[in-house]
């Protein structure tokens, strides 16, 4: 089936309006580095594309007053890691936005993109989680909001029903003596699909000495990105030191479903969990005290 | 499905042109447009060799509509050369033989020149950094990454002149 249509909505309610009017034909187009590609190998039929980037809501990068982060949903990577204030403020953010594709998609692909096309092994999901990023839904019967770990609900798989779109996400402010990062593996150096990836987001005490807060996140170990509530659960109220953050490591690689494919083994990837997590965690640790 | 009438500066001219919602920039720039510099390698944004810069950004034109680029601004490896003078990055890829089959030539050129007029004293990790959404197949990127090294002496060079 061909592209039929193409249209550029001003606003979140005609946006609505167009993907209401057409059901599943219909998709939202905010970078394109995976919807027109999946197009075009008929992966996934596109009767309408509905382009949102002229949307301001949905390509705006905003800190607010009280220190949280909006990020429209088809704001681009590049637009995310050139903003100084995002940069210094969330740096885990550009861990992932600085190493999906090369720059060429990153001029162009989107958070909100990369999370609706709800791959397990997308490579800002698990920042989201451990962010504790909440998305915004505009649909048919008005907005509605969850947090990024209830969104996936299998590979390309979503909450989102006929008529919505994902409009943005927001980051509540860092809090004092945090540090969050993000970690891929994959056998080269850039320009490739995680064969494990990870994400840690801790608070330290105010003496330094214990965790008082943690989230870790993982992709591309289940079929969505997972939020490993009991790694982060090892850390807090613990002592900040290596048999602790083993402990974390341990949770996540038994929290971890993976499969065997082309890109790992289930033993290489459960493996990758408790290595990448242990990899996050002194990372945000380093960030937090720096 | 209606074809749309598209309206882009194209190397500094104005262009109008027809396309499908679906086609993609690069397929209306070689078959309609007759800019048949910009290559299609893998056709789903991996490759680099259909880059341009649309509106000051490097993009994949196989990962654009060409409906998308209505009133917007492009460069193609066509606007690279002034007129018979090559740019730099033309002059130093021939001298250094950063060249093979030539398929990813024009794709490593336009990346490369987004590259140096935005960080003119990029380095050689940057270089080999920015480049990685550019696949080679023949010269094993050394020339490639030493051609751009000179380029940027030169262009820095022609700058303070």
């Amino acid at each position: 089936m061909a592209v039929l249509d193409y249209v550029a909505p001003a606003t979140v309610d005609e946006a609505v309006a167009v993907l209401k009017q057409h059901g599943q034909s219909a998709r939202v187009l905010a970078g394109g580095t995976d919807l027109i590609v999946q197009e075009r190998e008929g992966r996934r039929n596109v009767g309408v594309m509905v382009d949102v980037k002229g949307i301001p809501e949905l390509t705006g990068v905003s800190i607010g007053s009280d220190g949280s982060l909006k990020v429209g949903a088809a704001a681009s990577c590049a637009s995310i890691y050139r903003n100084a204030e995002v940069a210094k403020r969330f740096p885990a953010l550009i861990d992932s936005a600085s190493l999906i594709g090369g720059v060429q998609i990153q001029s162009r692909a989107s958070l909100g993109g990369n999370l609706c096309n709800s791959s397990p092994a997308a490579d800002s999901i698990p920042t989201l989680i451990a962010l504790g990023a909440v998305c915004e839904i505009a649909g048919p019967g008005g907005r509605r909001s969850m947090p990024v770990e209830e969104f996936c609900t299998g590979p390309g798989r979503n909450v989102l029903g006929d008529g919505e779109m994902l409009v943005s996400l927001t980051f509540p402010a860092p809090a004092a003596r945090s540090g969050a990062a993000f970690e891929r593996f994959i056998p080269r150096n850039e320009m490739d699909i995680a064969v494990a990836n990870a994400a840690a987001n801790i608070t330290l005490s105010a003496d330094g000495t214990k965790f008082e807060a943690a989230r870790i996140a993982l992709g591309a170990v289940a079929p969505t990105p997972l939020f490993v509530k009991a790694a982060g659960d090892a850390l807090v109220g613990q002592p900040v030191n290596a048999d602790t953050i083993e402990k974390a490591a341990e949770a996540a690689r038994a929290a971890a479903t993976p499969i065997t494919d082309m890109r790992g083994s289930v033993e290489q990837r459960k493996h990758l969990a408790a290595v990448l997590t242990r990899r996050v965690i002194n990372k945000a640790i380093e960030r937090a005290k720096a | 499905m209606t074809k749309r009438i598209v309206s882009t500066t194209i190397n500094g001219e104005v262009v109008e042109f027809l396309a499908d919602p679906g086609t993609s920039l690069l397929d209306s720039l070689r078959d309609t447009i007759g800019l048949t510099g910009s290559k299609e390698g893998c056709n789903n944004g991996n490759c680099g060799a259909c880059n341009v810069v649309l509106n000051n950004e490097l993009v994949n034109s196989c990962c654009v509509l060409a409906v998308e680029t209505n009133g917007g601004t492009i460069t193609t490896i066509e606007g690279i050369a002034q007129g018979d003078h090559l740019h730099p990055l033309q002059q130093s890829f021939l001298e250094e033989a950063a060249l093979q089959c030539g398929i990813c030539t024009p794709g490593f050129i336009v990346a490369a020149k987004a590259l140096l007029d935005r960080e003119p004293n990029a380095d050689e990790a940057r270089i080999r950094h920015w480049l990685a959404g550019n696949l080679c197949r023949c010269t094993g990127y050394d020339k490639i990454v030493r051609a751009v090294l000179d380029a940027a002496e030169d262009m820095r060079a022609g700058a303070k002149a």
